[in-house]
């Protein structure tokens, strides 16, 4: 059967189910194919991180629309998403890095942004009373904050759905394909046909760019997370740290998640990732040494889940550059949990609109241009 | 002293110290590969044979004859070549046969060429209301503290459920002078019905003459109230008493311990958290890896025996440890697997052995009402999730255990699914009307038991490793 609709979305994570939430406040009726379910991988599984901190300067325009809409989130999914707002520091260990601090802070500054703020030692133990007294000073967030991935992944998979958008999830979207001006994507028997196409499929997105003619150079990774038992209430920042490769952020309800950016193995095809527990040993260290009260914490689960990576650490964001109707939204190399309710905002906005006043420019398709895939690695 | 691997590399590990691993065992030392049995507990033996070099319990028929005979497999493990480390928590294994297990405080990686998983069952979640109070145990942690302390119950004590192990323990308490007021027999009446064309297999089994010896020397001690179809505990902080119905009778008996059991299912968490595949076995109501006649699994080089391959009891866990660990000698060591028994001969002792399982199976299918929980009853007992929690959360969209921690975190606490898996599964297949198959299980990831962060910070890493990191 072929089934007629506004916009294919492909992806059921935060960015193809913010999407076609904000396609449906804008009057259109679209379809959303996930080949698991919704969530099932980074946007469900992430730290869950709602950062403007430390972003490249390319996306931070997203990044700050993404968190206006974060701060009244329940009004837009019916769901708090457990989104909470206790900032984001950045923790500088030596004076180098907070020479580095100082210098990123002013550069932000000169170009008009001023979410990050440069903090002092002082400063930095009244927001981090646990943190290590060596450590020099860092940069704050103070907007920033954290919410539950797969709630707020569900939460606007949900409301998506009560808006108007036709969700198949546990089907492949295949042979997608354009034809009498439509875009057509089969799944199982049925074909959709639809004039926008978006490609918001996470780790599988870098495939479905490339049979279009857009090949980009885009890596498959997994970072990996671990969360402890219960601790005593003692932090309440999301914290990350500049030189060394961790993150850090303790619940309400006293257990911590430490991550960092390690990476498991990713066997994309099998929906599967193997943890390297020597390098969560790393991190692990680095918690130790930073967090006394941490030492007698359990570890008890530790998990990666699967998306893309572009070469240059930002998304692939905006049309196409080869095909009218066609839409890329993926590759947040990441760190995209924070931009998914932005970056479906915007999307919507270039869908039917046309344009955004939200720049994006720089995280086009087009850069990628001159790129083979023989250069992939 | 605490020993650990002395080797970072191995033809064949075996994971568990039970009947299973230390046939394994066994047959892969003599065969000469080089093996090494890791067990979590402080002596070889597993759940049947606990303490079996260890216990305080001398006088040999208390224990009974099946608990004696693993004392000759563990003699023949420790005198192979094998190295058996005890005290030894394997939390990782993968599927390039990576393992990492703590022993004592410190964790050590091993390589293995094959794997033997070994590590048996667990007792199936028996979630009556007020089955979280204090004074309520299971039936097998009761019989760890018989076996491993000499300990049994004083006060009054009610055993409730079915199947073989409860009239074990209620058998083993008598005959170390413990007090035990009343057995509720949960057995469903219907059962009897069904199980009885399987019945022949049972009678010509070996389980058959033993199983009924012992229920009648347990009802000429012990008050037996059959066919309960309704059970709770309840108590202010601490157990007080326990309510049953039978047929049309209700009654509720003062009780400081109430003992639960009905069943035991295998033990999954660290086979389902290497990647393999496993099905919802409708028989045995569990998860059951996916394997092939010599025990497989669907990630190569992984095998597994014993109650973890499914329900089957020592005798057929003795077995298929053999035939795993002799896969292991075909595949590593071919010259030396002339001399292994013949793969038929251990077919049809396996075939034996599981004669009257189908019968047993049937017979204590425990009843639908001790498996899916209803209302304020807990299901998760990490996070105290109840019944009605769950079905909220399907009402809003959860559509599987996985999609259910989003919204209510079962599975996510310490147990790790240990405590409420099954029921989480069949309750949320019940409310979807979906079988226990399409719903699924968690997807479960090691740490497969809590490491402290201590022990995972002092890893040891070498420089390569170090280097290797790419920061980015």
């Amino acid at each position: 059967m072929i089934i007629n609709t506004d916009a294919i979305i492909v992806g059921g994570g935060i960015h193809g189910c913010s999407t076609a939430l904000h396609l449906c406040l804008a009057g259109m009726r679209p379809v959303l194919i996930e080949k698991d379910y919704a969530g099932r991988h980074a946007s469900g599984v992430n730290a869950g991180g709602v950062r403007q901190l430390a972003r490249h300067v390319a996306e931070i325009p997203l990044s700050i629309r993404s968190m206006g809409i974060w701060e009244r989130i329940e009004t837009l999914v019916d769901d708090s998403c457990d989104f909470e707002s206790h900032g984001q520091v950045l923790v500088a260990e030596n004076a180098a890095e907070f020479d580095g601090c100082r210098a990123r802070v002013a550069e932000l500054n000169a170009l008009g942004f001023t979410h990050e703020e440069l903090i002092d030692g002082a400063e930095l133990r009244r927001l981090l009373p646990a943190v290590a007294e060596s450590c020099p000073g860092g940069v704050v967030s103070r907007r920033d904050g954290a919410a539950n991935p797969a709630r707020t992944t569900t939460a606007f998979r949900r409301k998506a759905a009560v808006l108007g958008t036709t969700i198949c999830e546990g089907v492949t979207a295949t042979n997608i394909r354009k034809d009498g001006g439509l875009w057509r994507v089969d799944v199982g028997t049925d074909t959709y046909a639809a004039p926008v196409l978006v490609n918001a499929a996470g780790a599988w997105a870098g495939r479905i760019a490339a049979a279009l003619g857009e090949p980009v150079p885009v890596e498959t990774i997994a970072p990996m997370l671990m969360i402890t038992s219960r601790v005593p209430h003692f932090i309440d920042p999301v914290v990350i740290l500049r030189g060394r490769k961790l993150s850090f952020k303790q619940f309400a309800n006293g257990t911590v998640l430490i991550g960092g950016g390690y990476r498991a193995i990713a066997y994309q095809d099998r929906n599967e990732t193997v943890l390297d527990w020597r390098q969560l040993a790393e991190s692990a260290r680095t918690v130790f040494e930073l967090f006394a009260v941490m030492r007698s914490a359990t570890i008890v689960r530790a998990w990666a889940g699967i998306e893309a990576r572009m070469r240059d650490d930002i998304p692939v964001f905006g049309p196409s550059a080869l095909h009218d109707g066609l839409y890329h939204q993926f590759g947040f190399s990441a760190h995209g949990f924070q931009l998914g309710p932005g970056a479906g905002a915007v999307m919507a906005e270039l869908i039917v609109g046309g344009g955004t006043q939200t720049r994006i420019g720089d995280l086009g398709i087009e850069r990628f241009r001159n790129f083979t895939p023989s250069e992939s690695k | 002293m605490t020993m650990t691997p002395k080797r970072d590399a191995y033809d064949v590990v075996v994971i568990g110290a039970g009947p299973a691993g230390l046939a394994a065992t066994a047959t892969a030392a003599e065969a000469g590969l080089s093996t090494l049995l890791l067990d979590e507990n402080a002596g070889p033996g597993g759940q049947v044979w606990r303490a079996i070099a260890s216990t305080p319990v001398k006088q040999r028929d208390q224990l009974g004859a099946d608990y004696w005979a693993g004392a000759q497999l563990v003699e023949m493990v420790r005198a192979s070549s094998a190295e058996m480390i005890h005290g030894a928590t394997v939390w990782s294994l993968d599927r390039n046969l990576e393992i990492s297990v703590s022993v004592g405080g410190a964790s050590a990686f091993v390589k293995a060429r094959r794997v033997i998983l070994a590590t048996g069952a667990l007792e199936r979640p028996f979630p009556i209301p007020g089955w979280t109070l204090p004074g309520v145990m299971t039936a097998g942690a009761a019989q760890t503290m018989l076996k491993s302390s000499g300990l049994v119950p004083d006060g009054p004590t009610v055993i409730a459920g079915q199947g073989p192990l409860l009239w074990l323990l209620a058998a083993q308490i008598l005959r170390l002078g413990g007090r035990i007021d009343r057995i509720l027999d949960t057995t469903a009446r219907k059962n009897y019905l069904a199980a009885l064309p399987h019945a022949l297999g049972f009678i010509t089994s070996p389980y058959f003459a033993k199983g009924l010896t012992m229920m009648r020397e347990v009802r000429a001690k012990v008050p037996v109230v059959s066919s309960i179809t309704e059970l709770s505990a309840a108590g202010d902080g601490q157990l007080a008493s326990v309510t049953y119905a039978a047929g049309s009778k209700r009654e509720t008996i003062p009780a400081e311990l109430l003992l639960l059991h009905q069943g035991v299912v295998p033990n999954v968490n660290l086979a389902m958290a290497a990647g393999i595949e496993h099905r919802w076995d409708d028989t045995q109501l569990c998860w059951s890896p996916v394997l092939d006649g010599d025990g497989n699994t669907s990630v190569p080089g992984i095998s597994i025996a014993g109650d973890g391959a499914g329900i089957g009891g020592a005798d057929t866990a003795v077995i298929r440890g053999r035939i795993a660990g002799g896969a292991a000698v075909t595949a590593l060591a071919p010259t030396a697997a002339a001399k292994l028994a013949p793969v038929a001969t251990l077919r049809a002792a396996q075939a034996k052995a599981e004669r009257g399982r189908l019968f047993l199976d049937t017979l204590f299918r425990p009843s639908i009402q001790f498996r899916i929980p209803q209302g304020d009853t807990i299901v998760c007992r990490c996070e105290e999730i109840t019944a009605k929690d769950i079905i909220d959360a399907v009402a809003i969209g959860a559509t599987g255990p996985n999609q259910l921690k989003a919204y209510r975190r079962t599975g996510m606490g310490p147990c790790q699914g240990r405590q409420c898996g099954l029921t989480v599964t069949e309750l949320m297949a019940q409310a979807r009307a979906k079988t226990p198959q399409e719903i699924g299980y968690f997807r479960l990831r090691a740490p497969v038991k809590p490491i402290t962060l201590a022990e995972l910070a002092s890893v040891p890493t070498t420089e390569a490793d170090v280097k290797a990191v790419v920061r980015g």
